[in-house]
């Protein structure tokens, strides 16, 4: 049985968005609702991107929204937020691929590419016309990029690109990669370069039996002699700091996308539990541990927004730092997680059927809870941030 | 052409559960989820779209306070040109006939060739469309769902009527209609078009703005006054199954048997 969402505000959390912030969280709300939210059951049964979304999430503007001008929405980072607590309110593999192209993929074009590349890329990505992946993590380099082995090396007018990528968001669905390699001949200084993905030597296979963000494309790359001309190098980029810059921005709306899943699976179980009954005829609601359950989802939801919030409060004034959006991603994705696993207690059997959202959620959490830096990788920044000491 | 569309923020029926409040006399109003009236969403779609063919500007007016501002930014980010809120403390408790009144004051200040209303407000009875285009002494139709413009200042306009007829007619301009919602399928609001409109000043009307009489609105002006607001008690009309789900369903397959609804 499907059962419409209703919102979730347990202390007025709406006052403290103004007019254009709350326009953004109904009218995405509104789109999954009638766009994603009735196919997704099926394609995350069928390991299908819902590709025919691709456009129509262009239009309405979700690619690069945060970003001004080439356009893009120009949304504030809290209007941004909302957005993608709605995107993953519907699936987190949908909101992946709006984070890759957006964060990971037109931010570092932004942020890092010549004006030639903006105009070049930018406006077709906004629509959606192109399609980008991020090649950062390797078979050997996951949580310790700087172990990366792809190399790029100049030869001529032109760089060569050598290595393979693992774990990459839409690979086999891109256009271009945006691709992180160590540069030979400047002493191994990581750098950036757009690869467009029909060069020759440039392969994507698609990772196979996924039990988690099904709805998504996730594909390993392998780049053998890739040629690319010296213009595709992204002329700002240069050291870690910048693929982790763009991870940042990523970070920051898996901090929302989180609470979007938590959302739903508290949502869920509670209007299940006031229809399922059992013993004596009564609600399983009216049941004390089941009552805690929930009662725990709401007030880890509540504290997750308000944490998310003032992130993006702080972002918007150019004060988040890498360690604030650390904690909201540790957090929040750590809760919504607990929350799924909770929520699918509370529908019993039902709860491992797919005809509840419950069980997509908490099984696509747990590629969240990994990706973007892991829980622990997170607990380690904020470490480091408050002893001094780095515990890598 | 110049098209003014009238909308309202209504309570959204499917966000909320509607109590009463312990007066009695409206809804429990607190912690409400509102949004733009369905109906109106559809005729601003409708404007949107004459004005894209036909050339023109589409405005947004509503009748409220600072907050119903919400629903005219959506309205604009969606497609809307401008926004106008009309806002008097002497507007408050206004009737159908107030709402018009005030309505009609813009529209002739505006000097609109095309007035479009939802059919009904969510929470209304349908009356403003046609107590404005009366009071304007202009042509008006109600349920409204098609419309084509000919040439020489008419439209051609269509109808639904019992039975699913349609009635087609020709109306002059200027004129108000009211608009059934399925006559389009109304637009999502884009994240480009939030920011656009984010910046952009919506001007507010008051009674002296308007050159309306505070006497003849508001509550001052209101001759029909809701004396009470409750939910029916079940009785004999409705029937509430119980049991379980499944034993619902048996009991409303043997209900829809007995009165030939199934064989
Ligand atoms: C579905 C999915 C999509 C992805 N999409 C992309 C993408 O688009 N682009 C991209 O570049 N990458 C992507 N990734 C890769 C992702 O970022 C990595 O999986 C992640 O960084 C972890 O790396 P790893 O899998 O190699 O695990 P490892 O780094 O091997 O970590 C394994 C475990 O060891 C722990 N660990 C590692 N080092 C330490 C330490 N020093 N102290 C304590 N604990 C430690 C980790 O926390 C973790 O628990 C994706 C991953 C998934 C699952």
């Amino acid at each position: 049985m499907a059962l419409k969402f209703k919102g979730v505000d347990f202390i007025e959390f709406d006052t403290l968005l103004n007019d254009d912030e709350r326009l953004v969280r109904d009218n995405t709300r509104k789109f999954i609702e009638e766009n994603l939210v009735p196919v997704i059951e099926q394609c995350n049964r069928d390991g299908r991107f819902p590709k025919e979304l691709i456009k129509p999430m262009g239009e309405l503007g979700f690619y690069g929204a945060g970003l001004k001008g080439y356009g893009c929405a120009g949304m504030s980072s809290v209007e941004y937020g909302l957005m993608t607590q709605e995107l993953e309110r519907g699936d987190s593999g949908v909101r992946s691929f709006v984070s890759v192209q957006s964060g990971l993929c037109m931010y570092p074009i932004s942020a890092f590419g010549s004006e030639e590349q903006k105009q070049k890329y930018l406006p077709k990505m906004a629509l959606g016309e192109i399609l980008g992946c991020f090649g950062l993590t390797e078979p050997d380099a996951g949580s310790n990029p700087s172990a990366m082995r792809t190399r790029a090396r100049k030869d001529g007018n032109e760089y060569v690109l050598n290595g393979e990528k693992m774990w990459i968001t839409s690979g086999s669905i891109a256009d271009i990669a945006i691709i992180w390699a160590k540069v030979e001949n400047e002493d191994n200084l990581i750098r950036g370069f757009i690869v467009e993905t029909d060069r020759p030597g440039f392969k994507a296979a698609d990772v196979h039996g996924k039990w988690s963000l099904r709805a998504s494309v996730t594909s390993s790359l392998s780049l053998q002699d890739v040629r690319i001309p010296l213009d595709n190098l992204l002329p700002g980029s240069g050291g870690l700091k910048s693929p982790l810059s763009c991870l940042n921005q990523a970070r920051y709306g898996i901090a929302w996308g989180a609470i979007g899943a938590a959302m739903a699976c508290y949502d869920c179980s509670l209007q299940y539990s006031q229809f399922r009954k059992q013993f004596r005829d009564q609600p399983i609601a009216s049941h004390q541990l089941v009552q805690e359950k929930l009662v725990w989802m709401i007030s880890e939801i509540t504290k997750a927004q308000l944490l998310a919030l003032q992130v993006g409060r702080l972002k918007d004034v150019g004060k988040a730092k890498p360690w604030h959006v650390s904690m909201a991603k540790r957090n929040n994705v750590w809760m919504a997680l607990e929350c799924a696993r909770m929520g699918r207690d509370i529908l019993g059997g039902n709860g491992i059927a797919d005809e509840y959202p419950i069980f997509r959620h908490m099984a696509n959490l747990e590629s969240v809870k990994t990706y973007e830096g892991t829980h622990d990788i997170h607990t380690l920044i904020i470490g480091e941030h408050i002893t001094g000491y780095a515990a890598f | 052409m110049e098209i003014l569309v009238c909308v309202r923020r209504v309570p959204d029926t499917s966000e909320n559960e509607i109590q009463l409040s312990s007066a009695g006399n409206d809804i429990e109003r607190d912690d409400l989820v509102y949004s733009v009236n369905e109906p109106d969403n559809y005729a601003v779609e409708e404007a949107i779209q004459i004005a894209a063919n036909a050339g023109g500007n589409v405005t947004v007016v509503t009748v409220g306070s600072e907050e119903d501002e919400e629903v005219l930014r959506r309205e604009m980010a969606m497609g809307a040109n401008q926004g106008v809120l009309l806002s008097d403390d002497a507007f408050a408790g206004s009737d159908g006939k107030g709402i018009a009144t005030i309505l009609k004051a813009l529209v002739q200040k505006g000097h609109y060739d095309l007035v479009l209303t939802g059919t009904q407000a969510e929470d209304g009875g349908a009356q403003v469309g046609g107590m404005l285009a009366a009071l304007l002494d202009y042509p008006f139709a109600s349920l409204v769902n098609a419309i084509t413009v000919l040439d020489g200042g008419k439209l051609k306009i269509s109808r639904e009527i019992e039975g699913g007829n349609r009635e087609m007619s020709e109306i002059d301009l200027p004129c108000v209609l009211s608009i059934q919602t399925g006559i389009n399928e109304p637009r999502y609001v884009g994240m480009r078009g939030i920011r656009q409109v984010a910046s952009v000043e919506i001007p507010t009307f008051g009674t002296s703005d308007l050159g309306v009489d505070p006497a003849s609105v508001g509550t001052a002006g209101a001759k029909v006054k809701r004396t009470d607001y409750f939910m029916p008690v079940l009785g004999k009309g409705a029937e509430i199954l119980q049991g379980s789900q499944e034993e619902i369903i048996d009991q409303l397959i043997e209900l829809m048997k007995a009165k030939g609804g199934l064989n």
